[in-house]
């Protein structure tokens, strides 16, 4: 692969700086390289900031890689303690993976964590990050996910893979299916992103012993106040300035 | 009343858990400013950041602790030296940042929090809880500690839903019978008897009838939302000190008077 050669470049202070390998592997990426004056720092930060996003990224999918998930994680794991706003982790595993492999080859491995990675993407929001954690592991985090919707979230991606079929050679189609375990990260209460996924983990455990294809969250703390309760609780005029 | 639901031989009442259900309703804000109050009024106070996993009690104080409760769990420190006198003329017990593994309770915390507070509370006129916020085990188990509870609520939906459901759950799961309320950020006079009011009133017809004795709610006070509030936490001083006429100073001072009269 023959990149454009551009002028040595060379740092601030006027040091040559060796880049060829950070230009490589850019180019072998399929990422474009930055625009500009080589020897500018406008252009150096426009490298750095390639890099960076190389450096997030899993080559396979394209999806987030598990460095950029596990800085993902601790961040929204900070949110969700101070502002108290539910934040749901999925872990996603692809069923029975060691079996297309061997009998698909390896190729049709790769395919098939392609088109998972996709439908993965097409299920959740923007604002979601999905992560490539593993070989045929995904993790999925959900900021601002109502405890009520969870359910139907991971049900949705759940189903989404399960319809889909995978061309995995010319006129071959096979379809796979997922299993989802989710946990909610604790409100208002300092954790660690290590138990956030453990929790996560072992509801996964319980999807795939419970047949696969399945899909269990965490059961969350039942809401102790009712619709009635709180209809009364704001039922006098004062309050409605405050909604 | 052979069955009172909360027994003679409970906790001290000296022992107050500041709690709200809610964060970031001045909770922390409450505690040390209601300590330097009490102080004001010759009390022996002492402030227990019992918020063990977002201890910030000393953010609010600009203290840097070197000893922490940490410290004395782990047997580094004696509880004595981890006792630190702080400007508004009360002690303070700090959780610090180190307790990210106590967000779950374990038997050994449980026994360890016990023991502090225990042995503590004979030196001490008033030991204020500042509970973490929500209904979490640590929170739960903490106000169990303490014979008296303080609610701190302010007069909006969210708030005033979590701390209805943490009282709701005080009084069925731990059998407690007595809260009093302070609302905080009011911004009318009165304000703080309306929101007496309208959480006894639905305690009254949703809590109350499965009781043997009914929850009561009472009012220690309203502390009016006051722009100087905000200034004090952001310079990271005790209103009390800064702006001691503040109307939010008087009335937390109002709410001392209470306390100690009782």
């Amino acid at each position: 692969m023959s990149l454009p050669a551009p002028a040595t470049p060379t740092s601030p202070e006027g040091l040559a700086l060796h880049l060829e390998q950070a230009l490589q592997l850019l180019g072998h990426s399929g990422q474009p390289l930055p625009p500009g004056d080589p020897t500018s720092p406008g252009w150096l930060q426009g490298l750095i900031d390639a890099l960076v996003d190389l450096s997030s990224r899993d080559a396979l999918t394209g999806l987030a890689n598990r460095r950029a998930f596990d800085l993902a994680l601790a961040r929204e794991i900070d949110r969700v303690a101070r502002s108290g706003e539910p934040a749901l982790l999925l872990a996603v595993d692809i069923d029975h993976f060691k079996r297309i492999n061997d009998s698909h080859g390896h190729g049709a491995g790769d395919q098939v964590i392609r088109a998972v990675a996709n439908a993965l993407i097409d299920s959740v929001r923007p604002m979601d990050l999905v992560a490539r954690i593993g070989g045929e592991e995904f993790a999925i985090i959900l900021p601002n996910c109502a405890s009520a919707f969870g359910e139907t979230v991971a049900e949705r991606v759940r189903r989404r893979v399960e319809r889909m079929p995978v061309a995995v050679g010319p006129g071959q189609e096979i379809g796979c299916t997922i299993s989802i375990g989710g946990a909610f990260a604790p409100q208002w209460v300092r954790s660690t992103p290590s138990l956030w996924v453990e929790r996560a983990d072992q509801q996964l455990y319980l999807s795939k012993s419970q047949g696969r294809n399945l899909v269990r969250l965490e059961p969350s703390a039942v809401s102790v106040v009712s619709t009635e309760e709180r209809r009364l609780l704001f039922e006098t005029s004062q309050f409605l300035d405050y909604e | 009343m052979t069955a009172a639901p909360t027994p003679s031989a409970g906790p001290s009442p000296r022992i107050m858990a500041v709690t709200s259900g809610k964060g970031g309703v001045g909770k922390t804000f409450i505690s040390a400013n209601l300590a330097a109050a009490l102080a004001r009024q010759g009390r022996r106070v002492l402030v227990l950041d019992a918020d063990l996993g977002l201890a910030n009690l000393d953010v609010l104080l600009n203290l840097f602790p070197k000893i922490t409760l940490h410290d004395v769990f782990t047997g580094k420190s004696s509880l004595n030296d981890a006792i630190l006198p702080v400007a508004g003329g009360f002690s303070v017990l700090l959780a610090g940042s180190g307790m990210v593994e106590y967000s779950r309770m374990t038997p050994e915390i449980r026994e360890q929090l016990q023991a502090v507070i225990l042995e503590v509370e004979p030196k001490f006129d008033h030991v204020l809880l500042d509970t973490g916020a929500g209904i979490s085990d640590v929170v739960l188990y903490t106000v169990s500690l303490a014979g008296e509870i303080l609610v701190v609520v302010t007069p909006e939906p969210t708030s005033l839903t979590d701390a209805y459901a943490t009282i709701k759950v005080l009084a069925t799961t731990q059998g407690r019978r007595r809260f009093n309320l302070l609302v905080n950020q009011t911004r009318k006079l009165g304000e703080g008897r309306a929101v007496r009011h309208q959480l006894q009133q639905v305690v009254d017809r949703y809590v109350n009838p499965g009781l043997d004795s009914p929850v009561r709610l009472e009012l220690l006070g309203e502390v009016p939302s006051d722009g100087a509030v905000r200034e004090s936490v952001l310079r990271r001083q005790l209103l009390l000190d800064l702006q001691p006429g503040a109307p939010a100073s008087v009335a937390i001072g109002n709410v001392a008077t209470k306390i100690v009269g009782a």
